[in-house]
């Protein structure tokens, strides 16, 4: 057995099913390890460009729970791989990339196609590893899934040299555990700390729950429910942490922070205890931390040490599992009801609900409204970056965690069609449908190739207004509506590119053809279909907090 | 400043120095995670030094940082997360015996040369290295931080041509692990 084939059979101990990428060069072995007979329970996913790769093994991560795995050669391919890196390390998505590398007897001499990925990842990585040895390749390979799922998940890559890809190991032996002195977990909350928690929850007059990415990951939506339910307190999730509680609850306050809803928000400011649930105090949900959540008292629960007291100093800080603690939290609380705080809390729902304006026009609001009915609310949603991501988070209701993908801390254009498709890998039965932007889906179209050369139809929901919305939203509103760089002129025609590929394309642009386009688009399901939904470019997301402000400067959506 | 009452992180402590201590895995690249870290973070340097240790598995940093405590927390917590990082010890309110070294050459005349050469006696410094007929002379001293600034400090009214300096080495004192 070679190297390279021992990187396949340790990644068949790990179970995976799915890897992403695109060979060359350096990683001849690997393909050559993946052709193998052995190899066949492995599918080798050949994509359009390595940055889909990893947004790919990303989709599949997030939706599934799984690690995610990615593979590209030296030099370009590795580099290719740097944003879909990034972005897994600030969403803490568990992602294993596999980097083809030039002979170890060159490394350092500038070889043709050689790049220190090593190197231009470190900022990036949870960890990174290169063998100098075949014989190092099992205990890699097994430590580079460990610290990618465990523990606050995160991107490993694993440089291979192509000598040592080639190299034949002495004996394969796969380690049942790794141990590494230098990485400790903490899963288990400690019962000091639970008890000093359920005494600020049994005080506390008007408790709110914050909860975000963490209790996805963790798959704690269970114990969450238990515990609201136990000591009735309101629930607002961040961008990641949409579906960790359903919005069909009632004390479900949807999104808080820039985009979140005015309710939300107020309770944030209201509060007199905030419940912190894997979340990273970010500053598009607090904005002006001196004036985020003002009255009340912190208690964080985070598995990363480094998160607590980063950006808030928390009362109480519960270094665990999300799951752990709110078992036991559940455990210590007293049961308590707060009617006049629920009250409160209700009243404001109903006083300033998102809404926006109805005007016979067809509005990308109303798009996510009909998307929700059709689909019952059940899809899978991935979401590029932008006005259409705001709206999505908003206004689909998501009643289960792992059901909306979207790229939160990087923010990537691109990401939406191929994190699509990796959660269509994950979930072939289930309906996964695509919300993008005309300028984010011209990052990575590419990979239309992908889901029909697979088949693995998606639905995708195209909001085209014709701008960069996002950017240009910013230039209204905070530079005097001087554009620069924003115009898309409507180019190309997305219906004729869908067809291009074989995928299916219908053009909307009236309020009245959305359900027939959707209804037609759910017929097909042997193909992916594309609709291009065109509005006025003038449709701003609202409510908005400016950048560095708080609550007092949210503005709402103009009466007109 | 502080834009937040509650952040440890801003909050308004004052700006030490603060030595610790960082043992780590003896492999290629640690080094290069660490200065990453510290660069990336905005973290500030304000020494280091590398050494190996009485295991051969594991090389030890030791490094000081200037700033609050909540800076102080963060390097130590951030350190942490990186997997080559095995242990770091904060000395902050040990009672430490530290080291430092300076090799200092300079301009040395008939004239002067004794003079210099009683200064360094002062600081307990050597004359390692004596050119006669090129002027120069090179001068060590061994101590903590604040005497080799003032060993440099007395040496300014000389013709100091160049200096080098060591990065801060440190144990505490008795039992306790460093
Ligand atoms: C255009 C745009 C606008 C945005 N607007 C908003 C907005 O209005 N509102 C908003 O909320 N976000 C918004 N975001 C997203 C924002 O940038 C952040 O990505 C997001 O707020 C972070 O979510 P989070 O706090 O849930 O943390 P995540 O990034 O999801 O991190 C999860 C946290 O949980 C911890 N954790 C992981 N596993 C566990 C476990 N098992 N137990 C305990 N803890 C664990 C991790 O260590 C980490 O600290 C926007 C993004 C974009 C691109
Ligand atoms: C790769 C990348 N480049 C630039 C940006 C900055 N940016 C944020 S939103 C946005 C506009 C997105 O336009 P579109 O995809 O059409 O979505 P819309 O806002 O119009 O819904 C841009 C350019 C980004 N987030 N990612």
């Amino acid at each position: 057995m070679n190297g390279a084939e021992a990187v396949v059979e340790s990644l068949k101990r790990e179970g995976v099913k799915h890897i992403f990428g695109i060979s060359g060069g350096a990683a001849l072995p690997l393909y050559d390890a993946l052709v193998q007979p052995t190899a066949k329970d492995i599918t080798n996913i050949l994509v359009r460009h390595e940055q889909a790769a990893a947004h790919m093994a990303e989709g599949y991560a997030r939706s599934s729970g799984r690690v995610g795995v990615c593979i590209a050669t030296s030099g370009p391919g590795a580099t290719n791989l740097v944003t879909g890196i990034a972005d897994s390390v600030l969403d803490s998505t568990p992602l294993v990339a596999i980097t083809g590398q030039v002979a170890t007897r060159v490394i350092g001499t500038d070889a043709f196609q050689e790049s220190d990925i090593i190197g231009i990842t470190m900022p990036i990585v949870k960890h990174s590893f290169q063998p100098r040895s075949p014989d190092e390749i099992p205990w890699m390979i097994k430590a580079a899934f460990h610290i990618a799922s465990t523990g606050r998940p995160g991107p490993v890559l694993v440089d291979m040299p192509k000598d040592i890809s080639e190299a034949k190991l002495k004996e394969f032996i796969y380690p049942e555990e790794v141990h590494l002195r230098g990485y400790k977990v903490t899963r288990e909350a400690a019962s000091a700390d639970i008890e000093k928690a359920a005494e600020l929850v049994d005080k506390a007059k008007k408790p709110l729950l914050y909860v975000g990415g963490g209790l996805v990951s963790t798959d704690a939506h269970n114990e969450l429910l238990a515990l609201v339910d136990k000591i009735e307190a309101p629930v607002t999730t961040t961008l990641m942490g949409r579906g960790a509680f359903p919005d069909s609850h009632p004390m479900c306050l949807n999104m808080l922070g820039m985009h979140g809803t005015a309710y939300a928000n107020w309770a944030v400011r209201d509060c007199d205890l905030l419940i912190a649930l894997g979340v990273r105090f970010d500053d598009r949900v607090t904005g002006n931390l001196a004036r985020f959540a003002p009255n009340a008292k912190v208690i964080h629960v985070e598995i990363d040490p480094a998160e607590i007291h980063k950006n808030r100093y928390a009362e109480v800080a519960i270094q665990a599992d999300a799951k752990d603690a709110l078992k036991k939290l559940h455990d210590a609380v007293k049961p308590a009801k707060h009617p006049e705080w629920r009250q409160q809390v209700l009243q404001w729902k109903e006083e300033q609900p998102l809404r926006y304006k109805k005007d016979g026009t067809l509005k990308p609001q109303y798009i996510l409204q009909e998307l929700a009915d059709i689909t019952r609310g059940e899809a899978i949603l991935t979401t590029d970056v932008g006005q259409h991501q705001m709206w999505a988070a908003q206004y689909y209701p998501f009643n289960r965690p792992r059901q909306f993908l979207t790229s939160g801390g990087l923010g990537t254009m691109g990401f939406g069609l191929p994190a699509a498709l990796g959660a269509k890998f994950a979930n072939p039965d289930q309906e996964v449908w695509l919300v993008s932007g005309d300028g984010s889906f011209q990052m990575h179209l590419q990979e239309l190739a992908t889901s029909m050369i697979y088949q693995k139809p998606v639905k995708i929901a195209l909001f085209n207004n014709q701008h960069l919305g996002m950017v240009k939203q910013w230039q209204d509103m905070f530079y005097g509506e001087r554009y620069s760089g924003v115009q898309l002129k409507n180019v190309p025609n997305f219906k004729k590119l869908a067809e291009a590929y074989g995928a299916v394309g219908i053009t909307v642009n009236k309020p009245e053809e959305v359900r027939p386009a959707m209804e037609k688009a759910r017929e097909v399901d042997d193909r992916t279909v594309l609709i291009d939904f065109h509005y006025d470019p003038k449709e701003h997301v609202y409510p908005m907090i400016p950048s560095g402000m708080s609550v007092d400067e949210m503005r709402l959506q103009p009466d007109e | 400043m502080s834009n937040n009452p509650h952040s440890v992180k801003n909050g308004n402590g004052s700006l030490r120095k603060h030595t610790i201590s960082v043992l780590v895995e003896n492999k290629p690249g640690v080094l290069a995670r660490v200065s990453s870290l510290f660069a990336r973070r905005g973290f500030n340097i304000a020494s280091l030094a590398v050494s190996s240790t009485e295991d051969s598995e594991i090389s030890r940093m030791t490094i000081v940082t200037q700033g609050d405590e909540g800076h102080l927390e963060q390097v130590i917590k951030q350190l942490n997360k990186l997997i080559d990082v095995i242990t770091i010890l904060d000395h902050t309110e040990d009672d430490l015996i530290s080291r430092e070294v300076a090799l200092v050459k300079v301009h040395a005349t008939v004239d002067n040369r004794s003079e210099i050469m009683q200064l360094a006696t002062v600081f307990r410094g050597e004359v390692v290295s004596l050119s006669p007929r090129e002027e120069t002379m090179i001068l060590e001293v061994t101590g903590e931080e604040d005497k080799i600034e003032a060993f440099l400090e007395s040496l300014s009214k000389f013709k100091v041509i160049e200096m080098v300096r060591t990065g801060k080495i440190a144990l505490v004192r008795g039992k306790r692990m460093t």
